[in-house]
């Protein structure tokens, strides 16, 4: 082991204890599974460079800590649903959910909004207190058909539970079946209160569940009659944020591949029920989506295979993995492609990596970005140094190890609390993280670049996208600001 | 390829090259079923008609892009103007994810809240271990001086009861006895945040003034109500009181918190209302409320307690301020100083500069009810003509006061008021009876797309722009930054639009 990483996974792990000593003790049992530091291989395993599936994951945030993490409902209409821009998304319940919701997400999209394209839009059934004591399956029945007149070339219609719905024993499912039949679409139901489970991670599962088996396995749809063509191939678990799925497309068209359905950033319905005909799914966030593409292995024969598209290496390593499923005249596109972009990579690189080169960053976002943004900030000469994600589960920090060298310090489901204590400890030269962790991060006069929203900018995905994800992160952390912190009369001890 | 390192592209220009273009051209036709051009135009096209109005304006169920959020969000904000105060939200963890997410878009600043993280479990056996275990670890990580508690829906449901709770949670020691954890029932199912700012606000006061005695005093108690300006109003009612030589306690005051500066030390509290003030603030006089509509439990509560009440409708525009300052004068036999007669007379004469660009012009607007009244109020003090009113979260005593208000001036002909209706409503009405501009919040801006009427930003929440929320609204000098505002944007219009008359004075 590396003097180095030697002095960081001790330093780390000391970091973790003082950090933890604050809480009461049954919180801190509790937390202290989440914390460690990612640790040296056992044995070699090709591509794996640490071990970062040493903290436990997927467990109930402790109260009061001020978990970061949102709910079921984000998961699925927040995240998977939301973005299929040719159906209505029902809020069902409360405003408040629909609300915080709407076109926060940027998952873009063509069309013309509220006429055939729905996605900012904030439907909800925006519940009463008579709904709650006398249930809001009438009510919903009427705002299916209220929904349907006013927005006729609308493509289906999906039902977004919030709390409520779950506790007072409607039966959405029961109004679907009929609606469905009356106005002639689809109509889903989705069962992701905000309390199931311990984070969005659920609600992506329900989703995909409800996608199986009120899209894929309830009748043929737009898949009826389509001719399979050989290099047929879905994009999934690509939410089109700042036009990341658009960015990818471009890509694999250019190698050769029709991208028959978009999962689900700028999805249409019709996509989604084609989408077993093709002859390969491309994953790109696995923690969402993957539920959907061992289905479709499972009962319509698609295998699948997980890409990265963040960052020169990993998209050349990507179209080289992906051209390799298919023949020689894609395999030789692909070369072509990565050969194609070589300039803009270089051109990039000599432009940003001088003024980037040794930046240290620490991460804490959803469900692929903790990992799979790291080859991406390693092209441009920064290093990663703490990571962490809201809502993993054991084999994305398994997976986490491809990418993490060993002594960096790795949380799961940070507190508020934490996270401050760590940046604070290790002033890295940028955090990236969401919206509710930017600001504090700043005030301490550390950069900082949301990791969601791409903090407005994107795509960030692709070649395209790794020279807008190149310039943010030198505006962010090259910026003057961050040098007038002090005034100037202030004595420094 | 249309990417450079040179000259970077992003999404508002990348997409727009030829080979995105027509890479989405492409999926369109091919993959999406998509609907053919000329059904999507007609439809459109439809959907702007008096028949589109007449069906959208019949519902009765669904709701579209409704200008209001749940109560939480309102309590989450009311606690956020006291001294190192923490929210405790007891209910499911996501609620609390996008109040925190919701406020710090709009005032680009941080915003804590925590949640007592209920789950599956807990929704069968209620959340009272939550409270218990969520409430020791807030005391302990985050060193408040006071916690207050409200509730998501999913607490609300299951019939979570917050007073037995956080009683049960003090027996087992989670914070001390005598620890303040003022509480507040605050279900998403019953109005909208500013109920919610109201219920969190009468929880604080009557955590510190229930069976307290009274010693009735001079004092006056000013509470500010649900305000996305309130960094730059209370700042500015401040000064105008100062100028008074009036020293009125803000219950809520949310100033610090949400303006904090960067000079590398991150402050998760800042200002407030101490407890010293709000123990004092029981002696006062008078309690004034800023916004009718946010305060109208919490006022009560005040009378009851023998303070003398009055509530404004947001003292924005001239006569508004008027009005609270001669209040504020007679409740306190101060005189209004020459000072803010000056600064009066130097709005008035704004507006008289500008008139000619102002009178006559039709406006539309939507927010919360007292915002809405006030813009009405000084639109019309501008002799502009409010053609269309807008809350969501507006009621029936709404309606009859904003009737009202209409009535009192010729400039209020012909308005229509629009309780309770949504954003969808707003755009088949803009589309069938169009107005000039639209004032409203950042959500107004896909009206402004698809009606083409320019939207001017002027209540929470502001996503897309930044900083105004640093700027005063209220009183005489806020009254010139929306003047300005509204100019500005009648201006540019003006000068987009014109190709002869491009003048270069207006």
């Amino acid at each position: 082991m590396a003097k180095d990483i030697a002095d960081s996974a001790e330093t780390n792990m000391k970091l973790i204890e003082e950090v933890l000593a604050a809480y009461p003790d049954k919180a801190k049992k509790k937390r202290a599974k989440h914390l460690n530091v990612a640790a040296p291989v056992v044995e070699a395993e090709p591509g794996i460079q640490s071990k970062c599936d040493n903290v436990k994951s997927n467990i109930k945030s402790v109260p009061g800590v001020m978990t970061i993490r949102g709910c079921a409902y984000a998961g699925s209409k927040g995240v998977v649903w939301g973005p299929v821009k040719d159906m209505l998304h029902i809020s069902h319940g409360p405003v408040g959910c629909g609300h915080y919701s709407w076109s926060q997400r940027r998952n873009y999209y063509t069309g013309t909004t509220g006429v055939d394209s729905f996605v900012t839009m904030q439907v909800t059934t925006d519940f009463q207190e008579n709904d709650i004591v006398f249930g809001g399956d009438k009510k919903l029945e009427k705002t299916i058909d209220e929904l349907n007149m006013l927005f006729p070339l609308n493509k289906g219609i999906s039902i977004q539970s919030e709390c409520p719905i779950g506790l007072i024993g409607d039966d959405i499912e029961a109004v679907s079946k009929k609606k469905a039949k009356d106005i002639g679409k689809r109509v889903v139901p989705v069962r992701c209160e905000g309390f199931r489970g311990v984070s969005q991670s659920l609600g992506h599962h329900i989703a995909n569940d409800m996608i199986r088996d009120w899209v894929l396995e309830a009748g043929e749809g737009a898949r009826a009659g389509y001719e399979p063509g050989a290099y047929d191939v879905n994009i999934i678990g690509d939410y089109n944020i700042g036009g990341d799925a658009w960015s990818s497309r471009i890509l694999l068209e250019e190698i050769g591949l029709n991208v028959i359905a978009q999962w689900s950033g700028d999805a249409t319905i019709a996509e989604m029920e084609r989408a077993p005909a093709a002859k390969l799914n491309l994953i790109h966030c696995y923690r969402s989506m993957s539920y959907i593409c061992r289905h479709m292995e499972e009962n319509h024969g698609v295998p699948w295979m997980e890409y990265n598209f963040f960052g020169p290496s990993q998209i050349a390593a990507s179209l080289r993995d992906i051209a390799a499923k298919f023949d020689a005249r894609i395999q030789a596109n692909a070369e072509a492609v990565i050969a194609k972009y070589q300039p803009l990579v270089d051109a990039v690189n000599a432009k940003y990596k001088p003024r980037l080169e040794g930046k240290k960053v620490m991460l804490y976002v959803g469900g692929l970005r903790p990992r799979h943004v790291v080859d991406a900030y390693h092209d441009l000469g920064m290093e990663i140094v703490g990571t962490g994600y809201e809502f993993a589960h054991n084999d994305d920090y398994k997976r986490t190890g491809h990418y993490i060298k060993e002594g960096t310090l790795i949380y799961d489901d940070v507190s508020g609390y934490e996270l401050e204590k760590f940046v604070e400890a290790i002033r890295p030269d940028l955090v990236g993280s969401g919206i509710k962790e930017k600001y504090n991060t700043q005030k301490m006069g550390i950069p900082f670049r949301q990791m969601h929203s791409w903090d407005y900018s994107g795509p960030y995905h692709g070649y395209d996208g790794y020279a807008i994800f190149a310039r943010d992160m030198d505006l962010a952390i090259n910026n003057p600001v961050w040098g007038m912190f002090d005034a100037p009369w202030k004595k420094t001890a | 390829m249309p990417q450079s390192a040179e000259k970077v592209l992003d999404h508002k220009d990348l997409f727009k090259e030829p080979e995105y273009q027509a890479m989405l051209e492409k999926k369109r036709a091919t993959y999406e079923n998509a609907t053919p051009a000329e059904t999507v135009a007609e439809t459109a096209d439809w959907t702007k008609s008096w028949d589109y109005r007449e069906k959208n304006l019949a519902r009765s169920c669904v709701t579209i892009n409704p200008a209001k959020a749940c109560q939480p969000l309102g309590a989450v904000f009311a606690a956020a103007g006291y001294d190192s105060t923490m929210s405790f939200v007891h209910g499911s963890q996501g609620c609390v994810a996008y109040y925190r997410s919701h406020l710090a878009r709009h005032f680009k600043e941080p915003s804590s809240a925590v949640s007592s993280s209920m789950t599956e479990d807990a929704a069968v056996f209620g959340g009272l271990n939550n409270m218990v275990e969520g409430l020791a670890n807030t005391y302990a990580l985050y060193s408040p001086k006071m916690i207050a508690v409200s509730t998501t829906c999913m607490a609300e449901v299951i019939g979570d009861d917050l007073n037995s709770f956080i009683i049960k949670s003090k027996e087992k020691e989670s914070v001390p006895a005598d620890f303040p954890v003022p509480f507040a029932h605050t279900p998403a199912f019953v109005g909208s945040h500013v109920d919610g700012y109201d219920n969190m606000q009468k929880g604080i006061l009557s955590n510190f003034w229930k069976d307290a005695p009274r010693t009735a005093g001079e004092g006056l108690n000013i509470i500010p109500g649900f305000d996305g300006y309130c960094v730059g109003n209370i700042r500015e009612m401040r000064r105008m009181l100062g100028l008074m030589g009036v020293e009125a306690t803000v219950l809520g005051d949310a100033s610090d918190v949400y303006d904090t500066p960067s000079d590398g030390e991150y402050r998760m509290y800042a200002g407030g209302t101490t407890q010293e003030e709000i123990k004092e603030a029981l002696n006062a006089k008078a309690t004034l409320s800023l916004q009718e509509y946010c305060t109208r439990k919490t006022l009560a509560f005040c009378e009851e307690v023998g303070q003398q009440t009055a509530a404004f409708h947001y003292p924005m525009g001239v006569k508004a301020t008027d009005e609270f300052l001669m209040k504020v004068s007679e409740l306190t036999g101060k005189e209004i100083p020459e000072a803010l007669r000056l600064e009066r007379g130097r709005l008035i004469d704004a507006m008289a500069d500008s008139q000619a660009y102002l009178h006559g012009k039709t406006y539309a607007i939507f927010g919360d009810p007292d915002f809405v009244y006030a813009m009405a109020r000084f639109v019309m003090e501008m002799g502009g003509e409010p053609k269309h009113c807008l809350a969501t979260n507006g009621g029936k005593e709404w309606e009859a006061q904003m009737k009202e208000l209409l009535a009192s001036s010729p400039f209020g002909e012909g308005c229509q008021v629009w309780a309770g209706k949504d954003l969808w409503h707003l755009r088949s009405i803009l589309a069938t009876e169009p107005a000039d501009l639209l004032i409203g919040s950042s959500y107004g801006k896909y009206l402004e797309r698809d009606c083409n009427v320019p939207l001017i930003r002027l209540t929470f929440p502001i996503f897309d722009r930044h900083h105004h929320h640093r700027f005063p609204t209220f009183g005489y000098q806020g009254a010139i930054q929306v003047l300005v505002k509204i100019l500005d944007k009648i201006f540019d219009k003006l000068d987009d639009e014109s190709d002869i008359s491009f003048d270069l004075t207006r």
